[in-house]
């Protein structure tokens, strides 16, 4: 008579557990470490934790990080920027997401393909085409200058509005996709049901899509969200010098300056501030997940 | 005669499986038999077990507890891939990505089949199930029907002892379902293998099992060939389950041969119902009746049973016309009758009549 | 029917105008690419003479072969790896420590790169002080961290391949004789093979657009397509990056487009 037992996966699953485990999970953790260590000429160019029977942690890397105005502005700078140009992306994302939604079945999966499609090009290229389009001797500029509109080239590289746009542009698809999924599992019985209750269109809208993509907005703002505040990339290409963004300051801090504890307490900081929309972000994938299995089993 | 008791080929034997997290067993010690070249059905609600039961046949769920032989043989613990054993799925499970064919062959290209023999028994068995023109096609390029028929043939063609069916008709539509039965039927009577089937469709397993076992809870609650079950259900639940029942509480005034006297909860006089074995006074039971076993006529008749009633409601469905009887105490009875003539004379809503069946008509159930 | 029951058409303005905003800078930096001019935003005339240029940088060239190398060994480990645990998402909802697994298993999509890139760095170099390997940081070290996000990025699609997937037939095969490691290769592979192949592109795409994580764990005498072309364009515009980035446009565009076509093929073969 066997016992009802819980099956356990074989043996060669454990292999990406203690993958992750070593190169995701212990990295962390010395992330952690060394943010407490003291800065030494040599390699390693930090103290260790432990040495002659005593605990060496040293505090001052945090103290630093709220001491020097700098790196609160490049942490709030980060948040702010992030934040208006997740904004900016639903603005413009939602229309499009809306109406790639509610196009012909045939239509959609073409239209779909056209927002991923830039993805798969290289990030780094799509940055750089915008360097061209919005330098002093760009095509924009030289575009106005011929309109007539200006007559001295405007400074928009370099600034922080070159920043919004190269976010905007660059996370547009990740906006798009989570938008196009909630809103084409919308059942547009409802809208019917709404309208047929009195509801005009736009009220139908408000009161029936808006709070049913509640969820595709959630997840499409986050996804833009995460990676903007922690992007490198497009402050340092498009963004001008005063442009402090965190994913530059703890890049200077270690390749420039070489003080890798600061930089680690810096990613320490960056990790805390990105933990909770992290989260929140996941249990919405869970939610969608379990969401799509009970539609997918009859 | 049973012919189960002839030579049980496939005998459960006190089987137990509970699934994890769950409190109530998913079938609880289930014992039964069946006979050699016998069609037995499965039949249940959804989560009556019958389901857990066929697939602990196959060989995909090990039961906790109990056994299970085949010809002999204790497979309790054999792997589904070494039972003499095949099943045809409620889903018909056909490989997408393989032809008609393949599908077909699928099983014994595992047994390693040489290749023009294994040619040779794809062509018979697409033949049997009159798919022969339609080899090269994929399973999504084929109907419902077609696709049931190569499920079929698919689970045949390795030549079971025992063929499983996971409610083979189910996904079919209701006339293409009628006509399939037959051939269903005849098929297994040509190639003697045993059936078991799972269907929660009282129809199905009437027609096509020569005996089934109604199921709920996990537990078996009768077994016997369609019309004992039918005729003779032992409990509430089959009653109602098999076919539409008027059960009426009563309690017991008196037995001889065969015959139980009762007094009827809310009723004036004494009814009578068959009981096989005997029972003694005051034994609080119930009579099932069914409706077409009730008569109705105007005036008193001399059968055992008789009710005075009115007409609720009256439902013509053609062959056959559903009365929904009012009968003192605010309780109503069914009752159902044939239309044999043409433009015959039926009662109308409102009108008074009798209502009469004979002892041998209603069952006792005891609880 | 008035004309206000139908607000879509200014939908499909707003479409149409993502649509252009997507593609405009591609379409300009793809034009511009075949300037005659040094100075990217003056048109002096069509000229290949970009790419001629671009095909005898050795620098370029190097860093694109290695990026390959590492792209495709990336892909295929984390394609492996992610199967694995993709397997394990879904097909084994309870054994210890599975809650670990699963956050482990996320983690890495959500995770700014600067943050793994650094993370990764200071492990190997702590591990290069405390055991010698890996001695110094190079290709092996940037594909272990490639290796590291992507086969994540396997598992979610493997995941919800299988979710989909219809357990009955693994159990019709078994049914009929096949053992379950034949079943494996019979039915189950050939079925989720479309989520591997989706996810070993995504790893290689990953993987050969990677610049931050990348940045951070190679060493000297490594570098990737994306350190190249990121310090080429520090410094400014160059057409010879605009000849690069045509000439990867096309090949991702060519790609799309075959694969399009296969799959159009194989629908109308569906619904003949």
């Amino acid at each position: 008579m066997s016992q009802p037992r819980a099956k356990l996966p074989p043996l060669a699953s454990l292999t990406p557990y203690l993958w992750l485990l070593l190169f995701f999970a212990a990295p962390l953790g010395i992330v952690l470490k060394i943010s407490v260590a003291s800065p030494v000429m040599g390699q390693p160019p930090y103290t260790p934790l432990y040495e002659a029977g005593q605990w060496l942690i040293n505090w001052d890397n945090y103290r630093l990080l709220f001491d020097d105005g700098l790196y609160i502005a490049a942490l709030l700078n980060s948040l702010k920027i992030a934040a208006i140009s997740t904004f900016v992306t639903l603005l413009i994302g939602y229309p499009m997401a809306y109406a790639i939604a509610r196009a012909k079945e045939s239509h959609r999966s073409i239209l779909m393909m056209l927002v991923i499609l830039p993805f798969w090009t290289s990030f780094l290229i799509r940055v750089y085409a915008w360097m061209s389009i919005l330098s002093t001797t760009g095509l924009l500029n030289n575009f106005l200058l011929w309109l007539g509109v200006i007559d001295q080239p405007l400074e928009i590289l370099y600034t922080t509005f070159a920043i919004h746009l190269g976010i905007v542009y660059s996370y547009l698809p990740f906006m798009v996709l989570p938008l196009v999924a909630t809103l084409s599992r919308m059942d547009l019985t409802l809208l019917e049901a709404a309208a047929d209750l009195g509801a005009k269109p736009w009220q139908g809208f408000l009161r029936v899509t808006l709070p049913l993509s509640l969820p595709g907005i959630l997840a499409g703002c986050l996804l833009v969200f995460i990676p903007a505040t922690g992007e490198f990339v497009i402050p340092d290409l498009l963004g001008g010098p005063e442009a402090l963004m965190i994913g530059k300051v703890m890049w200077t801090e270690f390749f420039s300056n070489r003080d890798w504890p600061v930089a680690s307490a810096l990613t320490v900081a960056l990790l805390i501030l990105l933990v909770g929309p992290m989260i929140a972000l996941q249990s919405l994938r869970k939610r969608e997940a379990a969401a799509d299995a009970k539609a997918a089993t009859p | 005669m049973s012919p189960a008791a002839a030579s049980p080929f496939l005998r459960i034997e006190n089987v137990t499986k509970r699934y994890e997290g769950t409190d109530a067993p998913a079938v609880a010690n289930v014992s039964l038999d069946v006979g050699r070249g016998e069609f037995f059905s499965l039949l249940g609600a959804s989560g009556s077990g019958k389901s857990t039961l066929l697939r602990i046949l196959a060989g995909f769920e090990t039961p906790d507890s109990g056994h299970v032989f085949i010809d002999g043989r204790d497979v309790t613990d054999l792997p589904p891939y070494e039972r003499p054993v095949n099943m045809m799925f409620q889903s018909y499970a056909l490989f997408p990505h393989m032809s008609v064919a393949d599908n077909v062959g699928f099983g014994l290209k595992q047994d390693g089949m040489p290749k023009a023999q294994r040619t040779k028994r794809i062509e018979d068995l697409l033949d049997m199930v009159h798919l022969g023109s339609k080899a090269k096609r994929k399973p999504h390029q084929l109907s419902g029907g077609e696709r049931q028929r190569v499920a079929l043939a698919r689970a045949l063609a390795k030549h079971p002892k025992l063929l499983l069916l996971d409610e083979p008709l189910g996904a079919l539509d209701r006339k293409l379902r009628e006509s399939t039965q037959f051939e269903l039927k005849a098929l297994q009577a040509r190639l003697g293998i045993t059936f078991v089937m799972v269907t929660h469709d009282q129809d199905e397993a009437m027609t096509l099992s020569s005996r089934l076992a109604v199921m709920d809870h996990g537990r078996v609650l009768q077994i016997g060939a369609p019309n004992e079950v039918y005729e003779s259900p032992t409990s509430r639940h089959v009653a109602e389950f098999l076919g539409a029942a008027n059960l009426l509480d009563a309690a017991v005034t008196g037995w001889a041969s065969g015959i139980a006297t009762l007094a009827c909860d809310g009723f004036d006089g004494s009814f009578k119902a068959t009981a096989p074995s005997p029972l003694s006074a005051g034994t609080r039971v119930a009579i099932a009746v069914r409706p077409e076993k009730i008569r109705l006529c105007g005036a008193a008749d001399d059968a055992d049973n008789k009710l005075h009633g009115q007409v609720k409601d009256v439902a013509y469905i053609g062959d056959v016309s559903t009365y929904n009887m009012w009968l003192a105490g605010a309780r109503s009875l069914r009752v159902q009758t044939t239309n044999s003539k043409r433009g015959g004379a039926m009662p109308a809503s409102g009108e008074e009549l009798w209502l009469s069946w004979d002892a041998a008509d209603a069952v006792v159930i005891s609880e | 029917m008035s004309a206000h029951k139908r607000p879509i058409s200014p939908l499909y303005v707003m479409l149409a105008f993502g649509y252009a905003f997507l593609y405009a800078p591609i379409v300009l930096l793809v034009f511009y690419s075949f300037n005659e001019s040094r100075l990217v935003t003056v048109w002096a005339g069509f000229s290949t003479k970009w790419y001629g240029e671009l095909f005898r940088n050795e620098q370029i060239l190097n860093a694109a072969w290695l990026s390959l190398r590492i792209a495709v060994v990336n892909a295929t480990f984390a394609t492996i790896l992610g199967t694995l645990a993709g397997f394990v998402i879904a097909r084994y909802k309870r054994f210890p420590t599975r809650t670990a697994f699963l956050g482990l298993m996320s983690a890495p999509l959500v995770m700014p790169e600067v943050v793994m890139g650094l993370s990764l760095l200071l492990l190997f170099v702590a591990l290069e002080t405390a055991i010698g390997w890996p001695a110094g940081r190079g290709a092996v070290t940037v594909t272990i961290a490639h290796i590291t996000f992507c086969l994540a990025f396997v598992a979610v699609i493997v995941q919800a391949k299988l979710a989909s997937f219809d357990r009955s037939l693994e159990e019709a095969a078994m049914d009929l004789g096949a053992r379950p490691w034949k079943v494996f290769c019979v039915i189950t592979l050939p079925l989720i093979a479309p989520a591997l192949a989706a996810g070993w592109l995504l790893s290689f795409t990953l993987s050969f657009d990677d610049l931050i994580v990348t940045s951070f764990t190679s060493g000297p005498g490594a570098s990737t397509l994306p350190m190249v072309i990121y310090s080429s364009v520090r410094l400014g515009v160059s057409p010879q990056i605009n000849a690069l980035a045509t000439i990867m446009i096309s090949v991702v565009a060519l790609f799309v487009a075959v694969s399009g076509w296969l799959l159009y093929r194989q629908d109308k073969a569906k619904r003949a």
